[in-house]
């Protein structure tokens, strides 16, 4: 089911934006909300970090909780009231507020701001080329690169095209499609713990035709998936190398040094 | 009837986390299951290729809506028209009564032999044991579903029963059963079964089938087959018995126009499929062939229960399997690691709502939620949502004392960012005995359920809040 997909032809081209970092990023890969906030700035935006931030509610949510979901969101209306466009690095996350706030907290009094935050909340490969209309990037990234669609953005967001668009433009970079990139590497958050032999069996057949490509980096725009198939890959000794879209982008353009991260 | 589908398959004794296991590490499974489910999910698109998808789709949905909303009235006309034409319809409100009646029409016949085919709802009733145990024999027609049969199996997906079995599987299972020294060349082993099946069609006394769609209007039936086996099911014997699940009804063959396309599709690929069965009631004085009696027997089986609730659109489902051939966790272990009738996204939903949440409540968890059953599904019943209200409405009843208290902790803390921030802090300090090079390779319980296969990443020496206060002042 095709949901709402990120406007094509904004009336102004925001200047300054808000970070929404989510919560994986900001505890386990802040490297990759740093490559965001350069990568806009890079491109001439002013980002702001509103702090009272924590997460979308999204494990509360999948798992059966909205209740506790609907709390722990509440954060997000709090943080980015008033702000303009959001932008986070999180096909998944983005989605949430996007797709679910509305009806996460329809009925309730904040049911006005979870929309207003909904129509404004971007992911970044989607604000990239739909809002901000970059057709191409510029930079250098010798490697030979596959990519895996994550399961959100691609259905809930309309995010394919995008995130390759974005990588087309960059030079030494050979894109290399593997089979069934839109299949879902099995992370599905609560899903890869509740399910955990399963999730991994799913990893495997991802990593499998990331691997066929011959690619060195398994790039992806959703923290989560990579976490979990950069996990399998680091306890398979797998030389794949899983890398956020941003963190690539933030590297080819030399806004960031390779393994500065952490 | 003692017999209770759900339990016999194991329901409730088992886990779909234990019974997914088994084929994960049956060799060679989800290789084989996968190379069908490409060739099924890329059949598909090929088949819309031609046509105006989203319209077809939005059709479909607005067909079914519109009929399961006014269900007891299509129903009601069906049974008019078909009674008029000389088919007796009744109305089966639960898996005993459905199979009860079946049982008296075979033994107001004397029947021992039924020929059948493929019927998802005879699965969900028990009919096969219960007959079984009455001393019918009762023989499946459909290529697939014979090859389960004989292997004493559940069909392992909706439209392909034998999904799960290599060809090698089967000629050693004709074989064994058969005694009989064939190879494992496909037709070599169709045409063997073919013999077999046409001896049991022409000895038959009745004939079962099942019903894609009932027509309201003029008290038809629609069947679909690749093979002919309803043909014969429905023809030949002189009794017909067809059992349908009471919202598989369409008003007009205006609609069947539509929905008949939409389903061979969406199941096979296929503008059409190799055979189209109708059947308007029994042998007329004029007519040279056709069975002397049809029964219809309409089931509800818990959907009632459904009906105008927020699961509501799941009885709009055509049964066509779509949202198995796409689904990532179904192409890892096939349809019997859902241990109920229905597998795949369909069967997540389905089988907690027909089967209850005791049976089959951990189903709805058989999903990462990554959309692509929706994605496809020809009536745009929106699969993961329902995955996802399930959840809710089992998290309410059944959530284990350790879940709730996590959730409810998760909440307590990342209510507020400073609780979130000192959370944060503790986890750090509390994982350096865990961690080496920036990764946990081992973890104490629940964290063990991912490093048993999967390195964590350590929490990050400073969170990115932490270095933006660093470097841009207090933020906002």
């Amino acid at each position: 089911m095709q949901q709402s997909a990120e406007p094509k032809n904004p009336v102004t081209r925001p200047e300054r934006v808000s970070l929404f970092v989510t919560c994986l990023v900001d505890l386990l890969f802040p490297e990759v909300a740093e490559a965001t906030v350069l990568l806009l700035r890079d491109l001439g935006v002013v980002v702001d970090f509103p702090d009272a931030q924590t997460c979308c509610g999204q494990p509360a949510y999948n798992s059966g909780s909205p209740d506790h979901a609907r709390h722990v969101a509440r954060t997000l209306l709090d943080a980015f009231e008033g702000a303009g466009a959001v932008v986070s690095p999180s096909g998944s996350c983005a989605a949430m507020v996007r797709n679910h706030f509305p009806r996460l907290f329809g009925g309730t009094r904040d049911e006005t701001r979870a929309r207003d935050l909904a129509a404004r909340t971007y992911e970044l490969s989607g604000f990239l080329v739909d809002v901000l209309g970059i057709d191409r990037l510029a930079g250098s990234f010798p490697a030979r690169v596959t990519y895996h669609d994550s399961c959100h953005g691609l259905r809930e967001l309309n995010l394919s095209g995008q995130g390759r668009k974005l990588l087309a433009g960059i030079e030494g970079l050979e894109l290399v499609e593997m089979a069934r990139p839109e299949q879902c590497c099995g992370f599905g958050g609560t899903f890869s713990i509740r399910l955990p032999e399963m999730a991994t069996a799913m990893a495997d057949d991802k990593l499998e035709q990331a691997s066929a490509t011959g690619a060195d980096v398994l790039v992806g725009g959703d923290a989560g998936c990579l976490m979990h198939l950069g996990g399998r890959a680091s306890r398979e000794g797998m030389r794949l190398q899983p890398m956020h879209l941003a963190v690539l982008l933030a590297e080819a353009r030399g806004l960031m040094s390779p393994g500065a991260a952490r | 009837m003692t017999t209770d589908p759900a339990r016999s398959r194991g329901h409730a004794a088992t886990t779909f986390e234990q019974r997914a296991r088994i084929g994960l590490q049956t060799p060679g499974l989800a290789a084989a299951l996968g190379r069908a489910m490409d060739q099924r999910a890329l059949q598909r698109v090929q088949a819309f290729a031609e046509t105006d998808e989203p319209a077809m789709r939005a059709a479909g949905e607005a067909i079914r809506a519109h009929t399961v909303a006014n269900l007891d009235r299509y129903l009601e006309r069906f049974a008019e028209e078909a009674a008029e034409r000389g088919t007796k319809v009744v109305f089966a409100e639960t898996a005993a009564e459905a199979v009860g009646y079946v049982q008296q029409v075979l033994r107001d016949h004397g029947a021992r032999l039924v020929a059948k085919t493929k019927s998802m709802v005879s699965e969900e009733i028990g009919l096969n044991p219960a007959l079984a145990s009455a001393g019918v024999e009762v023989i499946e027609t459909d290529l697939g579903e014979y090859i389960v049969q004989l292997a004493h199996e559940a069909p392992a997906h909706i439209t392909t029963p034998a999904v799960h079995k290599t060809r090698g599987q089967i000629r050693d299972l004709f074989n064994r059963v058969h005694g009989v020294e064939l190879s494992d060349d496909p037709t070599e082993l169709t045409r063997f079964a073919r013999g077999v099946l046409r001896e049991k069609f022409l000895a038959a006394e009745v004939g079962i089938t099942g019903v894609n769609f009932a027509v309201a209007e003029s008290g038809s039936l629609a069947i679909v087959t690749n093979e002919g086996n309803a043909r014969m099911c429905a023809s030949l014997p002189r009794v017909h018995i067809a059992l349908m699940g009471m919202e598989r009804i369409v008003p007009s063959f205006r609609e069947l126009s539509l929905m008949l396309p939409l389903l061979t599709a969406s199941a096979a690929g296929l503008g059409v499929t190799a055979y189209f069965t109708f059947v308007n009631g029994p042998r007329r004085p004029e007519e040279p062939d056709g069975p002397d009696e049809v029964h219809v027997v309409v089931i509800d089986n818990g959907r009632s229960a459904i009906l105008g609730g927020e699961f509501h659109s799941i009885l709009h489902c055509i049964r066509c399997g779509a949202c198995l051939n796409v689904c990532p966790v179904f192409r890892q272990v096939g349809g019997h690691a859902y241990g109920a009738v229905y597998g795949g996204p369909i069967g997540a939903v389905l089988a907690p709502l027909l089967d209850g949440f005791e049976a089959a409540g951990d189903l709805p968890h058989a999903s990462s939620l990554c959309i692509a059953c929706t994605e496809v599904c020809p009536v745009n019943i929106p699969l993961h949502g329902h995955l996802r209200g399930l959840r809710r409405e089992i998290t309410r009843s059944r959530a284990t004392r350790a879940e709730r208290l996590a959730f409810a902790w998760w909440g307590c803390l990342w209510g507020g960012v400073r609780a979130y921030r000192w959370s944060a802090r503790l986890a750090r300090m509390g994982q350096w005995p865990l961690v080496r090079r920036r990764r946990i390779r081992r973890a104490p319980f629940p964290l063990s359920r991912w490093t048993s296969a999967r390195d964590m990443p350590a929490l990050a020496r400073g969170s990115f809040r932490e270095r933006w206060r660093r470097t841009e002042g207090r933020g906002k």
